[in-house]
């Protein structure tokens, strides 16, 4: 038994202290101010503390800390993606993952599982070589596999789907894996408190004040700050945000809904992906299958769950595991998710001065939440776009330069 | 030894019919009509089920379908919930996760541990060092989730029905049916749903007192049996609301989907629990379950008991318990001011000892932990402050308890609905309501009965009203005099052990120290503690985390609020939620004539397609490169009919095209066909066909077999904003189509037709409308397989004969059908493009080598600004053909291998194949513009070894197109 729990057990009092501060009033001027206390916007208060000294930060969030689409998303993490640019920034995520837990001292449950992407298809079968073929190139481990390793790493699987689709082959990642979400937020919150940012909860930016181009603070529900340097990292609320700036984003939000079963008894010990049946599945270490499917078909800014995305996705589970016809649905929920065209984020400076944007994250931004706070800390701290983001300026949209990742992204989360 | 009563009335127990039944290895028995979790309290069986986290005993504890602690697993069928359901003869039943069973389960040592295990314990441990987190986790999935699925069980089809109605009343209690009467006087059609087996709620089971409570349910039955707009519907869970009304009705034979115009929630309010040290240990229960246990399945739920209340249930439960020969030893109240009604001098008339300003400190447990022993009361003051130097112990096997209770309002707040903390009732009740949603009854906070029949009448009125009928609301409803709740029933304890959820094993500790580490607000809490995440989603333990919460943060309850509720009320099989599933397939008319032929078939989109034919003793590559030739040098047919075909007339039929594609259709002549491109409006290739216009008015085109149905809606809804005056039809169903290629075509089609199908009167790339083998045909010289061929269209019901004539014509040229497979060689050796499989999400025409194709000068098409941009910026690829040297022996090139200039990705291979009739691999590629020239050499990544191509022009095969254009004499 760990030693740490010794202590807890020795200690007649629980010792351990607050991980985030209380702050009863806000201060009429920060450095910089962060919107939005998700993954993304803490992990960028952490670096900016932690590698660039920028400590006089506030994070203000709605809510509370990671209840945005951190707290609602189903935490796969890959970077299996498309393009070079792509693969290379998302292999760099993978890198700070691994060695994050270590880092906060707290169990992310980061769990590495390998990920398979299940082809139905002959072009489900090209496009999984292309990925398989640009990843190795860029030294991910990526390979087109089989049915027969399909089948060795989840045998329970019914490898023709009902009958529907047959699956002909995948492709396997074997550095996918899940992370508890909640923890992650927790860790880059108290890494960042504890280094002098303040995060406020409850605290709702309601305008953005600039002037001759340039940013010069905000009111919030608690009043005004000013501040010479804004990041919004506001995921699904990035629209509004924008707005007050004058800014426009191709950016629109579609509802993204996931689901859980009751606790069983583990016994899928991968990460199942498949794109014909809109159908991705883990077994968390609770024991819940934790599942997702496509993003809802149209514009909606709200979390409403639909009775349709649970019909539809009971489906399709039975079509690839017949045998859990009598396990129990025990919860739904969902997220507002803010898609780019070209399901690449939206990363670094705008035309207004001092704002700096980090959206677009869509069905796929969890994963990037320390690669993203370590760019974009870079970015705001040296009024520069960080190299890994180039290609993630929102200016690509105007000048026809998209990046080329749709092909992969669509149901990969 | 049985507690199992003498005839209780009104029991739902059929004594006639006992049930033989096993619980870990031991056989039972019980009667139809028991729950799992009756029949077994019936056989003097407490223990029944272990905790997630600590693996402590548990038993029944609600009997409300929150009894969470006590899941059972017969065979397949897991997680089953004892306390709800139904004892079936020969069930084999086992706790869920026990190791080794139930009585000896050797994670039970957890529960001696737990002081090393306080809340988020695991966030800080098990993390390092790095090399032992797998194992770690490994342990972590050992331990965790209840029941075990079964690999083999099969799948369970369940089906599905839809269902309308005017008034949905959602719980059969008194409000509940109070309101259905009312709605249904008023002329609405009236569906009541309940969870239970039995109708009445409250009113089946709560017996005692100064109502009747059987006579008033007997009475409203009698007056729902007489009207009949009134349809109730028993053992039927409302299990989630959506918008609209859409509430989803789970039996357990299917799911209903049930929009109804007004919904009534009349779900009453879940018994809460009070916490003291050990308020989890076997024969500690709801007052609630007691009574149901007594009533619904006559059994005695103890025999010495101490009920702890803090409100009139509790008073009235103590009555009943004594009518039923359980002696109660002594009513704990846990307001100091104690009870105003009535029933406080009945309890105390039948001797029972009354202490009012008490509380139970701690339950003692048996030896073995299976079950209480005796209960340890101390008085607590108006502050909640425990004198805990004044003990009493009192003896018993049962702690009864009433003290409270929360909403049953996770449908109210699905929908919407505002609440509001009241402290005259201590509950959130309805503050806005959602336009037709209406409450009633406890869930709106009203208690008494005579009170809860009126607010269902209002309620049931004011629905009516909404759907248009009566006249709304005509009564008005008192409000509690005294608070069935009581605002802080917690007690600390320095050893812990009080538990305030017991599906995940909290604490009341646990609470402090969450807040103590800053998840100090109801969402974070519930994410750091997981209170309220376990099966019964909160029912028992959110409204006590809320208080907690209240307490530690000094805030109004109001201001603590709640976490969101979502679906599902209680959890929903897969099956019930899948249903049968749906899976159109499409197939051509002409699918049986391809079974007959061998065909292998492949998926194209919805469509099945022969990807060959197959024919013994040939393998695929012989019986494709059979096709091949036979298409080459001979003659074959090919079913296109999956091609979408679409129609428009009218004036307007022009412009439209010219806005919809590419290309230019306004100079094309009647009798011309013309290949079409259709891009989105960023420029992207998206679809292609084939144009041919009939007359001046009419054309007929095609689309791509997956893009039919997504093309035909988008120019629908282009049209809808453009307003031409056009017609468009999708014929793609109507219409067969089918391919008679080869250089000896002609003279097939000549046999069976009186068309002149001579090169000058037929010749390439013209449509002619005539007959074939007796059918009227549309007929199109197309080029896409680079040899003679004659696209023939003719109404789907006669293609099989069509498919046969030119079978039986063709007999004498050896004529057979060829796949998909061989037509997709036969196009890449003349250079075609598949749309999706040769471009991708960013391909514009350009980057297609189709500038050709594209008439920037139009007026007005979709995507023409992005491509007049598009094409003043410099192009970064495109796509072109390469081959690889006859010499080339290694393994083969596939479709998304690499180019590689360097270290550099310069371009993927879309299509590739060995070309028999050149002798090497062709292909197309995306390449740099760099390198794109004619006759430049690039360097092929396969299986990691590079390999030499050179770019070569295209088509491959009769770069000049002669034999499209083939003379008679050929
Ligand atoms: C159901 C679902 C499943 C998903 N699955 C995956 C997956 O498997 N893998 C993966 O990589 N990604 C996944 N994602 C995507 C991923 O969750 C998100 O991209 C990522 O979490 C975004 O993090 P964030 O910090 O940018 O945003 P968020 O976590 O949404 O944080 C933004 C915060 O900003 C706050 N805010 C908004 N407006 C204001 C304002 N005006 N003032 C103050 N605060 C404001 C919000 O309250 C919110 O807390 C999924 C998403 C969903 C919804």
């Amino acid at each position: 038994m760990p030693l740490r729990l010794l202590r807890f057990a020795l200690n007649g009092k629980h010792s351990e202290p607050r991980m985030f501060r209380n702050h009863d009033t806000l201060k009429s001027s920060y450095d910089a101010v962060i919107i939005g206390a998700g993954g993304h916007g803490l992990a960028a208060a952490y670096y900016l503390a932690r590698d660039h000294g920028m400590t006089n930060v506030a994070v203000l969030e709605k809510g509370y800390i990671g209840g945005g689409n951190t707290g609602r998303n189903t935490t796969i993490i890959r970077s299996n993606y498309l393009t070079p640019e792509g693969v290379e920034f998302y292999d760099a995520s993978i890198k700070l993952w691994e060695d994050l837990g270590q880092d906060f001292d707290l169990n992310l449950f980061y769990s590495k599982r390998g990920h398979f992407t299940l082809a139905h298809t002959d072009s489900a079968m090209r496009t999984m070589r292309w990925r398989a073929e640009v990843n190795k190139h860029m030294g991910v481990e990526s390979e087109v596999v089989g049915t027969k390793d399909i089948q060795d790493a989840c045998p329970q699987l019914d490898m023709t789907c009902a009958g529907h689709a047959p699956i002909l082959g995948a492709l396997y990642h074997a550095p996918g894996a899940i992370a508890r979400h909640d923890a992650v937020a927790w860790g880059y919150g108290r890494g960042a408190d504890q280094r002098g940012v303040e995060i406020h909860q409850r605290t709702e930016v309601l305008n953005i004040d600039v002037k001759g181009g340039r940013v010069q603070g905000l009111t919030t529900n608690r009043g005004y700050i000013s501040t010479p340097k804004i990041l919004c990292a506001v995921a699904g609320s990035t629209p509004r945000v924008t707005n007050m700036v004058g800014l426009r984003t191709p950016i629109i939000i579609h509802p993204l809904q996931a689901m859980v079963t009751e606790p069983i008894k583990p016994w899928l010990n991968t990460i199942l992906v498949s794109g014909s049946l809109h159908v991705y599945v883990s077994q968390s270490d609770r024991g819940e299958l934790v599942m997702g499917a496509s993003l809802d078909p149209y514009e909606v800014q709200s979390t409403r769950s639909t009775l349709d995305f649970a019909e539809g996705l009971s489906a399709h589970m039975l079509d690839m595991f017949p045998f859990l016809s009598n396990v129990k649905i025990n919860r739904q929920w969902a997220g507002m998710a803010d898609m780019t065209p070209d399901f690449a984020p939206i990363m670094g400076k705008t035309p207004v001065e001092g704002f700096y944007l980090d959206a677009g994250w869509g069905t796929w931004g969890f994963k990037a939440t320390p690669i993203s706070g370590k760019t974009m800390s870079y970015t705001l701290a040296n009024d520069r776009d960080h190299d890994l983001i180039k290609s993630f300026r929102l200016s690509r949209f105007a000048e026809y330069e998209l990046t080329g990742e749709k092909g992969a992204a669509s149901v990969g989360h | 030894m049985s507690k199992r009563l003498p005839q209780v009335s009104g029991e739902w127990i059929d004594r006639s019919q006992p049930i033989a039944f096993r619980f870990e290895g031991r056989d039972y028995s019980g009667f139809v009509g028991d729950t799992i979790s009756s029949a077994l309290m019936a056989c003097g069986v407490k223990v029944m089920g272990r905790s997630f986290k600590y693996h402590r005993t548990r038993g029944v504890l609600s009997m409300a379908n929150h009894d969470v602690n006590v899941m059972v697993q017969d065979g397949a069928r897991l997680n089953m919930r004892g306390d709800v359901t139904p004892l079936e003869a020969g069930m084999d039943l086992r706790a869920v996760n026990t190791f080794g069973g139930l009585a000896k389960d050797k994670a039970r040592i957890l529960d001696y541990l737990s002081a090393f295990l306080p809340v988020g314990f695991y966030y800080k441990a098990f993390h390092s060092p790095k090399f032992l987190v797998h194992a770690w986790e490994k342990l972590f999935r050992a331990l965790t989730g209840l029941g075990r699925v079964d690999f083999n069980a099969p799948r369970i089809k369940t089906p599905k029905q839809y269902d309308f109605t005017d008034v949905l009343v959602i719980g059969s209690g008194p409000s509940g049916l109070s309101a259905a009467i009312s709605a249904a006087n008023a002329g609405a059609k009236v569906v009541v749903v309940d969870e239970q087996a039995g109708v009445g709620g409250w009113l089946g089971y709560n017996r005692g007192g100064q109502h009747d409570s059987s006579a008033i349910l007997q009475g409203l039955l009698k007056t729902i049996a007489a009207q009949p707009n009134i349809d109730v519907r028993l053992s039927t869970i409302a299990s989630g609301y959506y918008a609209d009304h859409w509430v989803p009705l789970v039996d357990a034979k299917r799911m209903t989907k049930m929009r109804a115009r007004a919904v009534v929630v009349a779900s009453g309010a879940y018994d809460q629990p009070a916490v003291f040290r050990n308020n989890d240990l076997p024969g500690i229960m709801m007052a609630s379950a007691a009574q149901r246990l007594i009533y619904r399945y006559a059994v005695q739920p103890a025999s010495e008991v101490v009920v702890l209340a803090a409100n009139t249930e509790g008073y009235r439960t103590a009555v009943n318990l004594h009518n039923h020969g359980v002696k109660v030893v002594a009513l704990v109240d846990l307001r100091p001011e104690g009870e105003s009604t009535p029933y406080a001098g009945a309890v105390a008339a039948l001797g029972i000892d009354i202490l009012v300003g008490h509380c139970i400190y701690e339950a003692t447990p048996t030896s073995n932990n299976d079950g209480v022993r005796a209960a340890v009361i101390c008085p607590r003051n108006a502050e909640g402050v425990v004198d805990t130097t004044v003990q009493s112990v009192l003896a018993c096997d049962g702690i009864f308890m009433s003290v409270g209770w929360a909403p049953a309002a996770p449908l109210l707040y699905q929908a919407g609905t505002r609440m509001r903390y009241a402290t005259h009732v201590h509950q959130f009740v309805p503050d806005v309501l959602p336009a037709g949603v209406f409450a009633a009854g406890r869930v709106n906070g009203v208690y008494d009965l005579t009170q809860k029949l009126k607010d269902g009448e209002r309620a049931g009125q004011a629905a009516a009203a909404h759907v248009g009928l009566g006249s709304g609301p005509s009564v008005s409803v008192a409000p509690e005099a005294v608070s069935p709740s009581h605002p802080y029933p917690f007690v600390d304890h320095p050893n812990g052990k009080n538990f305030v959820d017991f599906d995940e094993d909290l604490q009341l500790k646990d609470f402090y120290n969450a807040a103590q580490e800053g998840f100090d607000n109801i969402e974070l809490m519930k994410r750091f503690t997981t209170v309220g995440m376990g099966p019964s989603q909160g029912k028992h333990s959110n409204m006590n985390a809320i208080r907690v919460l209240a307490k530690i943060t000094q805030k109004p309850i109001q201001e603590v609020g709640t976490t969101t509720a979502r679906p599902f009320f209680h959890p929903v099989p897969l099956s019930h939620l899948a249903g049968r599933s749906f899976y159109p397939e499409r197939l051509t008319p002409l699918q049986s004539r391809h079974e007959s032929a061998g065909a292998v078939f492949m998926q194209a989109g919805a469509w099945l397609r022969p990807e060959y034919y197959g024919a013994a003793g040939v393998t695929r590559e012989g019986a494709i490169a059979a096709e091949v030739q036979a298409v080459r040098t001979g003659v074959a047919l090919i079913d296109v009919g999956t091609l979408g075909k679409m129609e428009v007339f009218g004036p307007d039929a022009g412009e439209f095209l010219e806005r919809i594609y590419v290309g230019r259709y306004s100079n094309m002549k009647v009798g011309a066909t013309r290949y079409a491109v259709m891009v989105d409006e960023a420029g992207v290739v998206i679809d292609d066909g084939v144009v041919a216009k009939l007359g001046d008015n009419h054309f007929y085109f095609t689309t791509t077999t997956t893009g039919s149905a997504t093309v035909y809606r988008e120019m629908t809804r282009l049209n809808t904003q453009w307003g031409l005056n056009v017609g468009i039809v999708n014929v793609t169903g109507s219409f067969a189509g089918m391919n008679l290629a080869g250089p000896l075509s002609r003279k097939v089609l000549a046999a069976l037709t009186s068309m002149d199908v001579s090169e000058a009167g037929f010749p390439y790339l013209a449509v002619r409308e005539g007959d074939v083998a007796g059918v009227p045909a549309r007929l199109m010289r197309v080029g896409f397989i680079g040899e003679l061929g004659y696209e023939i269209h003719i109404p789907a019901t006669y293609a099989a004969h069509v498919w046969d004539e030119i079978m039986k014509a063709g007999a004498g040229f050896n004529i057979r059908p060829f796949g998909v497979e061989a037509q997709r060689l036969l196009r890449l050796e003349k250079g075609h493009i598949i749309v999706s499989q040769d471009t991708d999400g960013l391909t514009s025409p350009f980057d297609a080598a189709m500038s050709w194709a594209v008439k920037l000068d139009k007026p007005f098409f979709v995507g023409q600004r992005s491509l007049k941009i598009l094409n003043e910026k410099a192009r970064k690829q495109v796509l072109v053909g390469f081959a690889v040297p006859g010499s080339y022996r290694g393994p083969a090139l596939k479709e998304s291998h690499l180019v590689i200039d360097g270290q550099r990705i310069i371009g993927r291979i879309t299509s590739v194949a060995f070309s028999e009739s050149l002798g090497h691999f062709i292909g197309l590629m995306f390449i740099e513009m760099a390198q794109s020239a004619v006759g430049s050499h690039c360097k092929i990544r396969v299986d990691g070894k590079l390999v030499e191509a050179t770019v070569v022009k295209t088509p491959f095969y009769d770069p000049e197109g002669a034999r499209q254009k083939l003379e008679e004499s050929a």
